[in-house]
């Protein structure tokens, strides 16, 4: 069989990802999240917090609650049914911190944690950072400085 | 071409050898212990770490143990061995070296990745063959945590598995090669495995990437010995899986070998269904403990006559695939006959 036939043959016989079923739980495990997000926000907001100064705690609190269920070997589990419901959030984004914080450590507090921390997160930080910077000069080609 | 080389060529890579197995040791993780070969290993560890502090300490606690396990098993000592000849998956062989420095034997170091049970068993019964070793012990080990760190993502980083995916397994196996004597089978002759590349990138279907390599050394070695598929009792390939051994099935049947029932994979064999490892088992210790616990058994008791072991590996590295590079894989074969 030539490589080319072998490849098609491959692709036609491997098993298909249980996309609705994916879809399905990455809904259940998403939605749950942010329904937790939201309690969290109604919560602050009961206690003083507006519109405008929620947002920050609650990030703080559900990043908190991200990192926590990583330490606890918790949130791989999580993210095995949920897939994307799980890494989008927030608290994936804290997931995908942490973990590697931990995995590291074994090989010290600079070479390991410190250099690696960011080993998964990092392309998410640098081309955030990029999107950002082209953002901001388009907006100031449009519209100016902000005074 | 001249018909003497001709002959010569179909004969590459293909030697007769002569020794004994005369002893094998299998030792395994937890998860491991709970498949449908769980009651046949020698020992269980108990918790993941095997009682050390990293997991790559865990791999090399494993291919020891199963080494002294063996040496108990068989009366002998490390002195008394000629010769190691040992691999694992991890960066340098670091398990292997490092697993050496306590055993104190003669150490080959060898890398195939999930071939390497099979070519440890190759070059140890060549040593035997030859007359230079007396004795010599073929070990390998992996473990599934040091893997995921080396080859995919930090342990707990929440990552969804596609189906083709396949499970590392934890354990260590060790077998003490021999001249004659008394033992469980004898290696008869072998085939080293030809590099095969098709083109595939996944290293989540390994199990595809690897039956081409397999096929080609079954293919080879059945042409070199003048046998069919029929002569053997079992054809076990290492670790294709779900995924590659129905591959590995048309890749043979189109060159009109049908092996059937007699065609079987390790990784298939080591975990159940239920277990949840996707595809099904891999690693370097994977073919071995399926080797150990129910192959030579079945040997020794003349259950079976022969049975052809087909270790196969994907030679990629974490920064190859990340380059873009297409996998390489090798399969050696390695024939094993029942003593009578």
């Amino acid at each position: 069989m030539e490589p080319k036939e072998y490849r098609q043959r491959v692709q036609r016989l491997e098993q298909p990802r249980p996309v609705a079923r994916n879809a399905l739980w990455a809904f259940v495990v998403g939605g749950g999240i942010c329904l937790i997000g939201q309690v969290v926000q109604s919560g602050l907001m009961a206690v003083g917090y507006n519109e405008e100064t929620v947002r920050a705690p609650t990030a703080i609190i559900m990043v908190f609650l991200g990192a926590a269920g990583t330490a606890l070997g918790f949130y791989d589990q999580l993210a095995k049914i949920g897939g994307m419901g799980a890494n989008l959030p927030i608290t994936g984004f804290s997931n995908a911190v942490v973990a590697p914080a931990m995995e590291f450590k074994q090989e010290g507090p600079i070479m390991g944690t410190g250099a690696r921390i960011f080993q998964v997160a990092g392309p998410v930080i640098a081309y955030g950072l990029l999107a950002a910077f082209v953002v901001g000069i388009v907006r100031y080609a449009l519209v100016g400085a902000t005074p | 071409m001249s018909v003497q080389a001709a002959r010569d060529l179909r004969r590459r890579g293909h030697l007769r050898l002569d020794a004994t197995i005369a002893g094998a040791a299998t030792v395994v993780g937890p998860f491991e212990a709970q498949g449908p070969l769980g009651h046949l290993f020698d020992r269980v560890v108990q918790e993941e770490l095997c009682g050390e502090n990293s997991y790559e300490r865990a791999e090399r606690c494993l291919m020891r143990k199963a080494v002294e396990l063996l040496l108990d098993h068989s009366g002998a000592s490390a002195a008394e061995v000629d010769l190691l000849v040992a691999g694992d998956l991890l960066d340098q062989i670091t398990t292997t070296n490092f697993a050496a420095r306590d055993l104190g034997m003669p150490l080959l170091g060898v890398y195939s990745a999930c071939a390497t049970t099979s070519e440890s068993l190759l070059l140890a019964g060549l040593a035997v063959t030859a007359g230079s070793a007396g004795s010599a012990v073929a070990a390998t080990a992996s473990h599934h945590l040091s893997a995921e760190r080396q080859y995919r993502y930090p342990l707990e980083l929440g990552v969804q598995r596609v189906p083709t995916a396949q499970w590392t397994a934890t354990g260590g196996a060790a077998f003490l090669l021999g001249s004659g004597g008394d033992g469980s089978a004898r290696i008869v002759a072998a085939t080293v495995g030809e590099v095969q590349d098709y083109g595939l990138k996944d290293p989540n279907n390994m199990g595809a990437a690897m039956a081409p390599a397999a096929a080609d050394t079954i293919l080879r070695h059945l042409r070199a010995r003048g046998q069919t598929s029929r002569d053997y009792d079992l054809i076990l390939t290492g670790d294709l899986a779900r995924a590659g051994l129905p591959l590995l099935g048309e890749l043979l049947a189109e060159e009109r070998e049908h092996p059937g029932h007699r065609l079987q994979d390790a990784g298939v064999l080591l975990y159940a269904e239920s277990q949840d490892v996707h595809a099904g088992g891999s690693g370097a210790v994977c073919s071995a403990l399926v080797l150990g616990s129910l192959v030579l058994p079945r040997l020794r008791r003349g259950e079976m006559r022969r049975a052809l072991l087909v270790a196969t590996g994907s030679l990629h590295s974490p920064r190859s695939y990340q380059q873009g590079e297409s996998i390489p894989s090798v399969a050696h074969a390695v024939e094993l006959e029942a003593i009578v």
